[in-house]
């Protein structure tokens, strides 16, 4: 069947977009084999006596079975988006947990409750969501799965469960305190590199982030300014009579060209502006990772000191020794895996962006 | 059009110099010199080129020019002068008469005036024109010899008739609205187009911050690397662009510019008509009340309230005497009144006559100019769209094989 070839075949000859071809694996496992889908919609506000504020609500279709039922729909608040990242960091704090929106934005001057707020924030939600979905450990965790599909009442009454404030306080003192004693010294060479790599790439990616928001500004006075130079001809052609047509003729065409840059700018701040912002925000998780790593990696070594200073309870600490030993291990295995993982998702999402917004560009110009 | 000058000679316009001399109040000056080149042109030459004449003039020589046509032909829609300072700049074009970009448009502008000068069926013929463009020395002292200066009308007559004038041709009260229509749209427009240009210039050049990003990303990244840097390249031809683009524009925005002007040459034109008009129904006036006057006189009667009238009442009339005395003077008078009155009543229908044949002539010109830059302004626009489209597909093309 000749139509089943063109679907498997790469011929250049094909009339795919790259777009469309990328978009095929911007989640990394195949498509066929999701079995967890998420979607957040529907901002709703609610008011109580105390305070205002919005709920999302989030529909979970799975076929997994350690899920009770196939479809679930609860409602979030942003408070318990937060509980969801901060639990996923302390269970596995060398894993990269994907952004959420900041709490608000301060240079922008958006309304707290403004419609574009709450879109942007329902967008980035639902990456949020399906990132973790699509994290090969992450999936698993038991509090997203209680995220996904726990009643109001039990979502809070789990919440209260768990390690006090208090002691997660001293939990990080204790981090810090280490992490101050140098874990940068045993650091293998693989994580320098990384750290390295990172603080140029969050330089750039945030300059790159301050560029594209300068265009945007610059299109729509732009825009402003072109709205107003087609109506100039129209009012011309009311006082010519031979010139009148092709001066009508002119002002469609600015007017077309208004509408045309309109839609450059809704792509951009749909596709470009978010995308360069969520990897800002992972520039900032990605540093915390790997300071969190030399944390651990501070540990372990203050403990391999210790018990290099002091020749009893030899036995105590070797055990304690070879747990940590264990735990390095593994955070260090756990965040070069997902550190490949997440080099290959920035370069897939930076890829489709681009020719998103290169694809946005042509269109354009041909309008 | 035929015998225009125009078909006869070659004038250009080839080069500009900037010179330094003293003015007027022999104070050092610097000032911009333009060669100007004329050649005749054989009707039926093989190969054969006639000498290159050449002299040099300066702006304010144009300028004299100008007001000599103009006050010589009032009848005549003048074609104007390129600005003589720089005017609906925008944040990159300097407002610097010395900028060699403002110099240059500037000398395109001149030649232009004098080709339209030169293809006019009536200023091709002057004299004191073609001097200008063959005598170098002398040309001055011959322009302020022909006197045109005391046959210019005061500014201020033109704006008193305006006011004054009662019946003044209905075509030519229809003109004035449209011309001032005309220099309001078209200097909106020019402002408009000015601040568009600013602001597609900062876009463009925004983008080629993406240059340098891409490039210092590129040096960190293995597998995306090419991709950023051949991306950051373009972003930077893109950026370059638009000098090129906007180049383009300001010659669409000079031709828009030059019917900015002849809209005030149109004005003038209809100035022109209204003082002539004022000026013949003063005289009408003038020799109603004389005739007026004369017809008391001879009867006795005193229909108008006058001072005279008055004094004569109270202070005893005239002899018959010196009433025949008056009335002579005032029989002449007013034959002389009804005598100007006729030849003003003739140079105004003539006026007026001449006047619409060259508005017609003009406004064929207009029409046609005006529709010929607004379709270069479109094929212009569309082919840098087209260049754009272009270099937008290689970028892509380079991600995507990364």
């Amino acid at each position: 069947d000749t139509s089943l070839a063109e679907v498997n075949s790469f011929s250049p000859s094909m009339p795919i977009s790259p777009s469309s071809m990328i978009n095929q694996y911007k989640f990394e496992d195949e498509p066929e084999l999701r079995d967890l889908f998420i979607t957040v919609d529907d901002p709703e506000s609610h008011i109580t006596a105390i305070e205002t504020f919005i709920t999302y609500r989030v529909v979970t279709k799975t076929s997994r079975g350690e899920f009770d039922s196939s479809e679930y729909e609860v409602r979030r608040r942003y408070q318990d988006f937060l509980w969801l990242k901060s639990k996923l960091e302390e269970a596995h704090p060398t894993l990269i947990i994907p952004p959420l929106p900041e709490k608000f934005i301060m240079k922008g001057m958006v309304e707290r409750f403004s419609d574009e707020f709450i879109e942007t924030r329902r967008k980035a939600l639902h990456k949020f969501l399906n990132r973790i979905a699509d994290h090969p450990t992450l999936t698993f965790n038991e509090d997203f799965k209680i995220f996904l599909t726990a009643q109001a009442w039990e979502l809070s009454s789990h919440k209260k469960q768990g390690p006090s404030l208090l002691s997660r306080m001293g939990q990080t003192v204790r981090a810090v305190a280490s992490s101050v004693r140098g874990g940068v010294k045993n650091r293998p060479e693989m994580f320098t590199e990384m750290n390295d790599y990172m603080e140029t790439f969050s330089q750039k990616i945030n300059v790159l982030d301050k560029i594209a928001h300068r265009i945007y500004k610059e299109e729509k006075e732009y825009f402003n300014e072109m709205k107003e130079y087609g109506p100039i001809h129209t009012l011309w052609s009311a006082s010519e009579e031979d010139v009148a047509d092709s001066l009508k003729g002119v002002a469609s065409c600015i007017d077309k060209c208004c509408k045309a840059t309109e839609k450059r700018m809704a792509g951009l701040s749909e596709n470009l502006l978010p995308i360069l912002h969520e990897y800002v925000l992972y520039s900032e998780i990605l540093m915390g990772v790997l300071k969190r790593r030399d944390q651990i990696q501070g540990e372990l070594d203050s403990k391999v000191d210790a018990l290099a200073n002091k020749k009893t309870e030899k036995d105590l600490f070797s055990e304690e020794i070879g747990k940590l030993e264990d735990k390095v291990e593994c955070a260090n295995n756990a965040l070069k895996a997902d550190w490949d993982r997440w080099k290959q998702n920035m370069q897939c999402d930076m890829r489709s962006t681009f020719i998103n917004v290169a694809e946005n560009n042509l269109r354009y110009y041909e309008e | 059009m035929e015998d225009c000058l125009a078909k006869k000679m070659e004038i250009t316009v080839s080069e500009a110099e900037k010179r330094t001399g003293r003015n007027a109040v022999n104070m050092q000056e610097t000032y911009t010199a333009y060669l100007i080149e004329t050649r005749a042109v054989e009707s039926q030459s093989e190969g054969q080129c006639a000498p290159v004449d050449s002299l040099w003039r300066r702006y304010s020589e144009f300028e004299l020019l100008r007001n000599y046509l103009s006050v010589t032909y009032p009848h005549i829609v003048v074609p104007p002068l390129p600005e003589k300072r720089a005017d609906f700049v925008w944040h990159k074009l300097s407002a610097d008469n010395m900028d060699p970009d403002f110099v240059e448009r500037r000398r395109i502008g001149l030649e232009n005036f004098l080709l339209r000068v030169a293809s006019h069926p009536v200023l091709c013929q002057d004299k004191i024109f073609y001097s200008f463009l063959t005598q170098e020395s002398g040309w001055k002292e011959m322009v302020n010899e022909t006197g045109f200066q005391l046959k210019a009308d005061s500014r201020l007559k033109a704006l008193n008739a305006t006011f004054r004038v009662k019946n003044p041709d209905k075509r030519f009260t229809e003109l004035k609205h449209y011309s001032d229509e005309l220099q309001s749209v078209i200097s909106h427009l020019l402002r408009v187009r000015a601040r568009v240009a600013d602001r597609l210039y900062g876009v463009y050049k925004v983008h080629g911050n993406y240059g340098r990003v891409f490039s210092e990303w590129s040096a960190i990244e293995k597998e995306m690397g090419d991709g950023l840097q051949s991306a950051g390249h373009h972003m930077d031809v893109y950026a370059a662009s638009i000098d090129d683009i906007l180049e383009e524009e300001e010659h669409y925005a000079d031709q828009l510019k030059e019917y900015l002007f002849y809209a005030e040459a149109l004005r003038a034109v209809c100035r022109k008509h209204e003082l002539m008009q004022y000026d013949l129904e003063m005289a009408a006036q003038d020799l109603t009340s004389k005739k007026q006057q004369c017809e008391e006189l001879a009867t006795g009667t005193v229909r108008t309230f006058s001072l005279k009238g008055m004094t004569s009442k109270l202070f005893g009339q005239e002899t018959p005497e010196q009433r025949e005395a008056k009335i002579k003077v005032l029989e002449e008078q007013i034959q002389e009144g009804e005598e100007q009155l006729k030849s003003k009543n003739l140079e105004g229908r003539d006026f007026v006559k001449s006047a619409w044949a060259d508005i017609e002539r003009f406004k064929e010109q207009k029409n046609h100019d005006l529709k010929e830059a607004l379709i270069s302004y479109a094929v212009m626009q569309i082919s840098m769209c087209k260049k754009v489209c272009l270099a937008c597909e290689r970028p892509g093309q380079c991600i995507y094989r990364v």
